[in-house]
């Protein structure tokens, strides 16, 4: 049995590790390119939104490549990612695929579901101690790999030779990715800082704060948004986020009240949970107005209808917080000069405001 | 005191839930303003005020509200949130945050009622949105309720009589309050289902005359609102995961319904361009059509529909469907 998962950002390698410390012989899921985009387009509905057929494609290339179970998050609505699960499967077996289709609901939605979905990853022959602490480490790359994410969109801006933090960042993924038990990823984790960390820096300059808001596949991917992230940071400026694989997970199994400060934020605005990530975009760009950051970009994919109902009501808080936003449409499209070209002028536009309030006060 | 004047668009709920709330209003003493139907200008203005990749329906509700907002004291946008006894099931998210775009993207508003319709608040909940909105008209309590009663059994009157004579909302609407009887029906020898959310297939601009077509051309057409709720949610067991849109499922239910009459020649999906629960709705319809080999057409609708160009898949679909017929004898 070939087991294989969609990929989003560096949480495969998590996943990886615990698939393969169960037992399963793992496809990793490739790396997206334009060809997973070219079958994801042929066999998705035109107007679906951009990570739905992105995860048609990776389904393609990794059931060409052997796996016969994919694992998958499903959800609860009304963003459409929640159905996502069973029209893949229509779609897939339509074309001829055979294989096992497993979504993981979250497990108040349907816990005799998620139970089995649970006993199906669990070997038979292994306790139930063992299985939960394979868990566990997973778990804890996970957050080591959001960490290492968090600490480099801090660092980027103040590197002196454009790339060594990149660099840097890669070694230490690959020290978690080689890391086998929990002691290994703690390690690894405290490693890999230490050397993020010692590339040389400027510590006197003075960047640019800009806040990442949107759809949650586009925002974690960085083939999906051109590597914002990166991209911003090596133009020096700090970015911020508060999407993470695993502030995800946090936030929608048993943190279930983390995210009210946001919404709280949002309510002004939007009183309505629209599915998604949509009251946070929202939320999120009030929370950046207040904390004075100097910009906001929100990442959408084409079509996505929470980020849609969040993009009509956006103009209205950058008007009353006074902060730039600039709204990327991600679809099959996009193209890197197109989003470099924005991203100058946005940043641009934002120096000349830092610049004029600085001769004002 | 002058009376007061509710600005009502005509579309989204128009097709569901105007008679009740034409009613509600018209017992609370106040006077209830549609819009015009569809026109260019209307989808114009629409067109203008919305994000560029809102789907169709929405840019047609902002142009009706433009249409209304200097005409009326308040303007009503219900927030639709659940109506089903399935609390999953709700509405697209851009019908949850309505209110909250219209107010965002259209300036000089007059003042808005928008009640929440949440069945999850409680039995009561449509007294609840009631009462609500008696409170902002400043309405005594006891002609809230009043009006509340009356609203809801016209409500149940008009649900009743589409699915009694087969008469799709528009005509439901004409026959409560103007005509009180149902006209004839053209000779037809196909039946034809016509599947997809009734502010598209009802608004006879945006849809380029479809439904006249049909009927002009001896096609009867066949509509969800015509199969009883109760009837249509025997088939929510078919899919893995409901869908969590009401008028979606209601779409996808009323396929497999008319899927299983005999009398149906064939299905036709209506959906507007970039709807996003149609991308998924659209996808499933196709794909059990073609499992059961039953003649399918997916007619998309966009700002700049034109009739020519949907005559011209209707005519070559009823064709094919004619055809088929002769040679199976």
């Amino acid at each position: 049995m070939k087991i294989s998962f969609p990929r989003m950002g560096n949480s495969y390698i998590g996943f990886k590790h615990l698939c393969e410390g169960l037992g399963f012989e793992v496809v990793v899921p490739p790396s997206l390119t334009q060809k997973t985009i070219t079958y994801g387009a042929r066999y998705s509905p035109e107007f679906a939104c951009m990570p739905f057929k992105v995860l048609t494609g990776t389904y393609v290339e990794v059931l060409e490549k052997g796996a016969d179970v994919i694992i998958s998050s499903g959800g609860i609505g009304p963003c459409r990612a929640g159905f996502y699960g069973v029209l893949h499967e229509k779609i897939l077996k339509d074309i001829g695929y055979d294989f096992k289709f497993i979504v993981v609901d979250p497990p108040m939605a349907n816990l005799k579901d998620f139970y089995n979905n649970v006993l199906f990853l669990k070997p038979r022959n292994l306790k139930w101690g063992s299985f939960l602490k394979k868990v566990r480490t997973a778990w804890k790359m996970l957050t080591a790999l959001d960490g290492l994410d968090m600490l480099v969109a801090q660092r980027r801006a103040y590197e002196l030779k454009k790339g060594d933090t990149q660099k840097a960042f890669e070694t230490a993924v690959s020290y978690i990715d080689s890391a086998e038990t929990y002691k290994e990823v703690v390690e690894a984790e405290t490693e890999g800082r230490k050397l993020i960390e010692r590339v040389p820096c400027d510590e006197t300059r003075k960047p640019l704060r800009v806040g990442i808001v949107g759809e949650i596949y586009v925002v974690i991917e960085p083939f999906m948004n051109m590597d914002i992230e990166r991209r911003l940071g090596e133009m020096g400026v700090i970015t911020h986020r508060s999407i993470y694989v695993t502030t995800y997970v946090r936030h929608t199994i048993w943190d279930r009240k983390a995210e009210d400060y946001i919404k709280d934020a949002a309510r002004p605005y939007l009183k309505q949970m629209v599915g998604g990530h949509g009251i946070n975009s929202v939320g999120e760009t009030v929370l950046y107005g207040k904390d004075n950051y100097d910009g906001v970009v929100q990442l959408a994919p084409f079509t996505c209808i929470p980020e849609i109902v969040a993009r009509s009501i956006l103009p209205k808080v950058s008007r009353d917080y006074d902060i730039p936003v600039l709204t990327l449409h991600i679809d099959e499209q996009t193209g890197e000069t197109g989003v470099q070209t924005r991203l100058e002028a946005f940043l641009d536009l934002l120096r000349e405001k830092q610049k004029v309030l600085g001769e004002c006060s | 005191m002058s009376q007061v004047i509710v600005g009502f668009p005509t579309t989204l709920t128009y097709y569901l839930h105007y008679p009740m709330w034409k009613v509600f209003f018209s017992e609370l003493g106040c006077k209830v303003e549609t819009s015009p139907m569809t026109n260019k200008k209307i989808l114009d203005e629409g067109v203008k005020e919305t994000v560029t990749d809102a789907c169709v329906p929405i840019k047609l509700y902002h142009g009706h509200a433009v249409a209304l907002k200097d005409k009326v004291d308040y303007l009503f946008i219900p927030r639709m949130v659940n109506v089903d006894s399935d609390k999953n099931i709700t509405f697209c998210p851009k019908f949850l945050g309505l209110p909250d775009m219209i107010k965002a993207s259209i300036p000089n508003l007059p003042k808005i009622i928008s009640p929440s319709l949440d069945r999850k608040s409680g039995h009561y909940y449509l007294y609840k949105a009631c009462r609500e909105i008696g409170r902002q008209l400043e309405k005594p309590a006891s002609l809230i309720f009043r009006a509340y009663r009356r609203a809801v059994s016209i409500q149940k009157k008009f649900e009743k009589i589409m699915v009694q004579n087969k008469l799709n909302p528009v005509e439901g609407i004409d026959y409560l309050f103007n005509s009180g009887s149902c006209s004839e029906r053209p000779d037809a020898d196909l039946n034809i289902a016509v599947l997809g959310y009734p502010y598209q297939i009802y608004d006879p601009y945006i849809s380029a005359n479809l439904m006249s077509w049909l009927e002009n051309h001896k096609v009867r057409t066949w509509t969800m609102e015509m199969v009883d709720y109760s009837q249509l949610q025997k088939y929510s067991g078919k899919l893995k995961k409901k869908l969590f849109w009401h008028f979606s499922n209601k779409v996808v239910w009323a396929c497999y319904h008319y899927l299983d009459q005999p009398h149906i020649d064939g299905i036709i999906h209506v959906t507007a361009f970039s709807c996003g629960p149609d991308a998924m709705v659209d996808k499933l319809v196709e794909l059990e059509c073609k499992q059961r080999n039953f003649p399918f057409l997916s007619l998309m609708i966009d700002e700049q529909t034109g009739e020519g160009g949907v005559t011209t898949r209707l005519e070559a679909f009823t064709d094919m469907i004619r055809y088929r017929r002769e040679q199976q004898g």
